[in-house]
Order: structure tokens, then C-alpha cells, then sequence
């Protein structure tokens, strides 16, 4: 593989992470904004430990995780109490308040970046990458992503259901944060260096981005977010300063033909349908409605 | 306490919005195994009742008693636990979800905690909540739009599936909110039959509200008539027809063509 197939299949694979990262909390209904914050704490804390603690890069990334959901958990239940655009603009804060500690703190470097000794390959972070799409598919299989699809459609109706709607949001948001910290883990340990300043706002707008591209409502939606969102600024890389040119148009065109997203449920739902019971075909009725809805 | 005490009591419940006041001391019991109408003028506040009842708003007086417990300081999450479930006088399906997953959510109280919210239910094709759900949709005859997304089903399929998602919690009280509202003839008759039945065989007991007072005839034992959030009148359906009071207040526009709607 040339240096520069790997290069991207790097980045693919960090920014499908992180996807998935803004994924959990979108599902559930609410928009994290600070998505890069949380990113930062799992990078710099997994590279703190690395440098410092004498573990291996493959521990170090998940406790940084760690570090990221555990400052989510104590920051979710004030910022969850807002909503809509303020919810926005209280994750937003958070991931600034993340990042400007950051450039103060000096035992991670502050604003001059902090050089990560350890080194992961591409192989570990595809396996990583690979366990995250297999951990959220298998979470929403179960009755935890049917509730958090409950909780984003509507809130009232799911608490007379039975659901604990705060307890799905804190841990969408959490989850969602633990994510995100391990894509940042990942990123700190291919590139041997992290600084403040990459986690900023314009990461997390992209993350977000990949999401409402990809679709909100199906486990493969981030997936197909962060493939486009990473892959056609490389495919239309030969009309050299005009790609991102038409990078966003073909964003916005997608968007106004689709603004469900790429990817929906009733469409994988058909898509299995049309496997699993070849023939038997009724529910095509119901379900073809959905294109001209 | 013995299988003839209510099952539920309102007593002297009000509740007002800001300076309106949309229940007055309103008190009613419903017998075990019942059914009870709540009918009344629009505005009268029947969905207001169910709110309080479910716990959608707290009461401001009185006491809302299910088999002898006040339930009106449980959190309104919490009262399915306790037996009370409802539909929703206009849909509220899940948009984003297939009819199934809607049933299954109907699961959600008998499978809670984190055994429960892990349960594969869309991973295993065998899992025993999901086939439990799926009989449930294939009963009330809805077996294939299982995989069918809810925003795109005919009106009266939805309200079906609403009410088997209901049922799926397995309740001791189920609210119904206008249950025949927008059905034709034959499906109020095939609604009214299966009410009939499940209830009947499950030992639901059964507190309506509705505008069809044939429907309500045919299927309740009591009445509870409502006019500005107070109860004008309470008794057997005939003795409700019968009263001047609720003639005057709702009856008297109403009941006429109604009842010839269903003789024709």
C-alpha cells in the first residue's frame, strides 16, 4: 500500500470513529457540538499516558476513552437540561472551555503541541474502527437503539412508555464522548503529535457534517458520512483548488435531495426485507411511500 | 383488598392551567374489569382527565387512586410500571420506527433495567420479546406491515398498531383516547369486538373517552359525563341519554345523528 492510500485510509478510519462519536448523542435527538473536545481529552490524556506511564498506546487508548466519558458524564447533566440551539451552543462552549485548558496546560505542551512517542499502524487503527461500527450495529440492535430512536422521535410518549429519557440522553452523550476520545487516542498515536488547535470548532462542524450527510437515523449513516466526506475531496483531487469547490456543491445538492440523509432505517429495512423474505412482499406497499415522502 | 374494590378513583382531583380551570372536583370510581366512558363537549377536559391519570401534569387537589394506592406523586415514567397505559387521541407513533420496533417499545416496561435495554431484540431472529411482538401485531392483523415505517401507514392501520403497542405492557387500566375517532363503520364494529375481547380476556379494565355514544353504549357499563371540567352527570348509558342535563350540554346536538348513522 503507497503512503499515500494509507495516509487516507487513516484518516478514513479516525474520522469514522469520530462519527460515530457524534452518531450516539444525534440518534437520541441531541446535538453535540463539542465533539472534538472529547476528542481532545482522549487524545491528550492516551498520549499522556503513553509518554508517561510506561503502558502501550493499544491501553492507553481506551483509558483515555475513559477520561473522555467520565468528563462527559459530570458535564451531561447540566448540559442536557438545555435544548435545540442551546444545547449547540453549550457543547460548543464545552469544547472551546476543553480546548483553551488545553493550550494552558504546560505539562502537555500548551499551545506549542505535544510530540506523543508511541506509534500505532493503520492495521490497529482499521481494528479499532472496525470494533466501534461492530459495537454501535450491535447496540442498535438491541432494545437500547430502538429506545434511542424513542427518546429522539418523542420524548413524552417514550417517558409514558416506561423509558427513562434523561438516563438514554446521558448515556447517548457519554457513550457518543467515549468515542470521540478514542478517535482522538488513535489520531495522537498515528501522528505523533497533537495540538490544541486541531480539536477545535471546524472539527466538530465536520464530524456533525458526516452524520447529517450520512443519515441520523441508521447505524451505516456515519459510516457513509465520513467515507464521502473523506474519500471525494481525494476523487476530485485532480482540478487541483477547485475540489472543495465542488466538494460543497455536491454536498448541498445531496442535501436538498436528501436531507434525511444518505441513509435511512426504512431503507435498510427494505433492503433487508428484499433478502431475508425473497417473494413475500407486502410491506413494499407501506414502505415505497417513503421515496415521494 | 377484594376484586370488588375500584380499581381506579379520582377523588376531588382539579387542576387548573394558569387561571383556567380545566378539572374541578372531579371524583368517579371505575369497577375492576369495567368499561367506563368519558364523554362531553369539546374542551370539556376528557384528555386533560388521562393526562392526570398518566401523569403528563401534576394534579393540583385531590387524589388519583389505582387499587387503593395514590399514584398521583409517582413520576408520570413510572405509572405504566404500575399497570396504566394509554394511546393518544391524535397518533404518536414513533415516525422513525417500524410498526414492530413501535410494539416493542410497548415491551419496555416488563423488560427494563440493563438486562432488559440490552436484550437483542433486532439481533436474534428468535428472541422471544420480538416473536412476542410480532404475534401480538399478527393477532390484531397487521402481520405485514411489521417492517412497514408507521409515517406511511393508512390512518386507521396506525391507530391499530397504537393500541396493540398499548396492550404490549400488559396493563391492569388501559386509557383509550378516542379509540373510533376517524375509523369507518365496519372498523369501529371489528374495534369495538376486539376491545371486547382482549379486555375481556385479559381482565384489562377499560376507561374510554369518545364522541361515538353508540360505540360507548355498546361497550360501557358506566358513563361519566363532563362539561368545563366538572361532572355534570355519571351513570349507565341509558340513564346518560335519558339525563336533560347532559341533553343540553352535548347529547342533544349529537346523539340524534349518531344514532342514525348506525342504523342505516
Amino acid at each position: 500500500m503507497s503512503g499515500y492510500v494509507e495516509g487516507v485510509l487513516v484518516l478514513l478510519a479516525i474520522n469514522i470513529v469520530f462519527a460515530y462519536g457524534a452518531f450516539l448523542p444525534i440518534a437520541a435527538g441531541q446535538l453535540n457540538l463539542g465533539v472534538a473536545g472529547f476528542a481532545a481529552i482522549g487524545g491528550y490524556v492516551s498520549a499522556y499516558l503513553s509518554n508517561n506511564a510506561a503502558i502501550s498506546a493499544l491501553a492507553a487508548i481506551p483509558l483515555g476513552a475513559l477520561a473522555a466519558a467520565i468528563v462527559a458524564l459530570a458535564v451531561a447533566v447540566p448540559v442536557l437540561r438545555t435544548r435545540g440551539i442551546y444545547l449547540a451552543l453549550a457543547t460548543f462552549a464545552l469544547g472551546e472551555i476543553v480546548r483553551a485548558s488545553i493550550l494552558n496546560l504546560e505539562v502537555v505542551g500548551g499551545a506549542a503541541g505535544y510530540p506523543v512517542a508511541a506509534f500505532i499502524r493503520f492495521p490497529v487503527i482499521a481494528a479499532f474502527a472496525g470494533g466501534v461500527v461492530v459495537f454501535v450495529a450491535l447496540l442498535f440492535a438491541t432494545r437500547f437503539g430502538i429506545a434511542i430512536t424513542a427518546v429522539h422521535d418523542d420524548e413524552r410518549v417514550a417517558d409514558l412508555m416506561g423509558l427513562n429519557v434523561r438516563a438514554f440522553q446521558v448515556a447517548a452523550f457519554v457513550l457518543g464522548s467515549a468515542l470521540a476520545g478514542i478517535g482522538g487516542g488513535l489520531y495522537a498515536h498515528h501522528f505523533n503529535y497533537v495540538e490544541a488547535q486541531y480539536f477545535g470548532i471546524s472539527l466538530s462542524i465536520s464530524i456533525v457534517l458526516y452524520v447529517l450527510f450520512g443519515g441520523t437515523q441508521s447505524v451505516l449513516g456515519p459510516l457513509f458520512g465520513a467515507g464521502v466526506f473523506t474519500l471525494l475531496p481525494e476523487v476530485l483531487r485532480g482540478s487541483a483548488q477547485w475540489r472543495y469547490v465542488l466538494f460543497a456543491a455536491v454536498v448541498i445538492v445531496v442535501m436538498m435531495v436528501r436531507p434525511q440523509g444518505l441513509i435511512t432505517g426504512a431503507q435498510v429495512r427494505r433492503l433487508l426485507g428484499l433478502v431475508r423474505d425473497r417473494g413475500r412482499s407486502p410491506l413494499r406497499d407501506g414502505d415505497s411511500k417513503e421515496q415521494t415522502a | 383488598m377484594t376484586n370488588s374494590d375500584p380499581i381506579l378513583t379520582l377523588d376531588g382531583v382539579a387542576k387548573n392551567f394558569g387561571g383556567l380551570r380545566v378539572v374541578e372536583d372531579l371524583s368517579f370510581s371505575v369497577r375492576r374489569g369495567s368499561c367506563t366512558g368519558l364523554i362531553g363537549p369539546n374542551g370539556a377536559g376528557k384528555t386533560t382527565v388521562f393526562n392526570l391519570i398518566t401523569g403528563v401534569y401534576p394534579i393540583d387537589a385531590g387524589r388519583i387512586l389505582l387499587d387503593g394506592v395514590d399514584v398521583s406523586r409517582i413520576p408520570s415514567r413510572r405509572r405504566i410500571h404500575h399497570g396504566i397505559a394509554r394511546n393518544f387521541q391524535n397518533i404518536r407513533l414513533m415516525p422513525h420506527l417500524s410498526a414492530l420496533e413501535n410494539v416493542l417499545v410497548g415491551q419496555h416496561c416488563r423488560n427494563s433495567g440493563l438486562r432488559g435495554v440490552l436484550q437483542p431484540v433486532n439481533l436474534v431472529p428468535g428472541n422471544r420479546w420480538r416473536e412476542a411482538a410480532r404475534a401480538a401485531l399478527a393477532d390484531a392483523g397487521l402481520a405485514h406491515y411489521e417492517r412497514a415505517t408507521v409515517r406511511n401507514l393508512p390512518y386507521g392501520v396506525q391507530k391499530r398498531i397504537e393500541l396493540v403497542r398499548a396492550l404490549m405492557a400488559k396493563p391492569r387500566l388501559l386509557l383509550l383516547d378516542e379509540p373510533a375517532a376517524g375509523l369507518n363503520p365496519a372498523e369501529t364494529d371489528a374495534l369495538r369486538e376486539r376491545l371486547a375481547a382482549t379486555c375481556g380476556a385479559h381482565g384489562i379494565t377499560l376507561l374510554l373517552v369518545e364522541h361515538d355514544m353508540h360505540f360507548v353504549g355498546a361497550l360501557c357499563e358506566q358513563v361519566v359525563v363532563l362539561n368545563f371540567g366538572r361532572k355534570i352527570a355519571q351513570g349507565t348509558p341509558g340513564q346518560i341519554r335519558e339525563d336533560a342535563l347532559v341533553r343540553e350540554a352535548y347529547l342533544g346536538l349529537e346523539a340524534a345523528p349518531a344514532e342514525q348513522r348506525h342504523a342505516s
